[in-house]
């Protein structure tokens, strides 16, 4: 959980720097694994969740990422897929799933280093690493919600499965527990 | 603006849930958790102690959060408690879970159910069948959207508590929710 001391250096400019609602998502293709390449634009026609995080191993993430794998089923019911994004190259995400037997994504942020963190306004300059910052993009490829959490703070789902529920059809929402 | 971290409990605690302690108290205390999570055994003393101190005007709930892919006994422990709750025992299977996480094999399930005199091949059976993993799911579903991101996670009338998992600060925090 978080460190108190550090509390107020945990929150950065980024929260007010991440791509709001309404922007356009930047494209990126990274590597999924160390011989295959994700592009957003993959996605198109359904809503994508994007899950910046700091780094493979910490032990936040560790539990943000254990969560998100649980609730996977959760988010393919609302029709939305899943990817995580750190500056981590390939081979240490693909240990990172391996262990965590994670079953979406991990892209590698690697090189130019945190690119796309920068381009979607979630990167960490002075230490090298991207926010815990949450984007649910839609189908048509538009920011439709972000959040930066405070970086030793795992933000949980609460308000990406809000944001998803508000993407829905309007027949259908009712029907989504 | 939608609240940056959305901490209250969505679903409130009601009689679909295990509840321990009087008909009406003015403080509950609801936890989320895992039978497989090392730090929900650590907290399960700290609710004893708590249960022992001001049991007679509080209520406890417990929700299962079962973190599957991380506990693989997790779920079947989470829907075990379920089954032993059918017939009654759901508190004391709860304690045995606890109380022995790295023995949560079905033999040692069913010798739980036996220890506690119920029946524990209709027990195995119904976990088998999955006859309460709707239940558990319910559970897990709405500590997601309550703010529950990992366990234990605990609420005080319907607020997450995060402040430091002992017995003084949990006390006062409860103390403060109840008006005592």
């Amino acid at each position: 959980m978080s460190n108190e001391t550090n509390y107020d250096q945990m929150y950065s400019q980024s929260r007010r720097t991440a791509l709001p609602s309404g922007t356009e998502a930047p494209d990126f293709s990274l590597r999924s694994t160390p011989d295959q390449w994700l592009s957003l634009s993959e996605f198109r026609g359904q809503p994508l969740i994007i899950a910046f995080y700091p780094a493979d191993w910490s032990p936040v993430c560790g539990d943000q990422m254990a969560l998100y794998n649980e609730i996977l089923p959760e988010f393919q019911k609302l029709g939305a897929k899943l990817v995580g994004i750190s500056v981590d190259g390939a081979w240490c995400h693909a240990a990172f799933a391996k262990d965590r037997k994670l079953h979406f994504p991990l892209l590698a942020d690697f090189e130019p280093k945190g690119a796309v963190a920068r381009s979607y306004g979630a990167y960490r300059e002075k230490d090298g690493v991207s926010e815990r910052a949450l984007f649910v993009i839609n189908a048509d490829g538009l920011v439709h919600w972000s959040y930066v959490s405070p970086v030793g703070v795992n933000p949980g789902a609460a308000g990406i499965l809000s944001a998803l529920e508000e993407l829905q059809p309007k027949k259908e929402a009712a029907a989504v527990s | 603006m939608r609240p940056e971290l959305l901490e209250r409990l969505t679903v409130p605690v009601s009689k679909r849930d295990h509840i321990l302690g009087p008909a009406d108290t003015s403080a509950i205390l609801l936890e989320y958790g895992d039978y497989e999570c090392p730090a929900c055994g650590a907290a399960h003393p700290l609710v004893k102690a708590i249960l022992e101190s001001v049991g007679d005007r509080l209520r406890f709930a417990f929700r299962h959060f079962p973190l599957s892919n991380v506990h693989p006994h997790a779920e079947r422990a989470a829907e075990a408690a379920e089954a032993a709750g059918a017939q009654g025992g759901f508190w004391e299977m709860h304690d045995l879970l606890f109380e022995n996480q790295d023995a949560l094999d079905y033999d040692d399930l069913a010798e739980y159910a036996a220890m506690l005199g119920l029946d524990a091949s209709r027990l195995i059976r119904e976990i088998m069948a999955n006859a309460y993993a709707g239940r558990v799911r319910e559970d897990f579903s709405s500590g997601l959207r309550s703010g529950v991101n990992g366990t234990p996670t605990f609420f005080i009338n319907g607020v997450r508590y995060d402040g430091p998992r002992a017995l003084e600060p949990m006390l006062a925090a409860l103390a403060y929710a109840g008006g005592w």
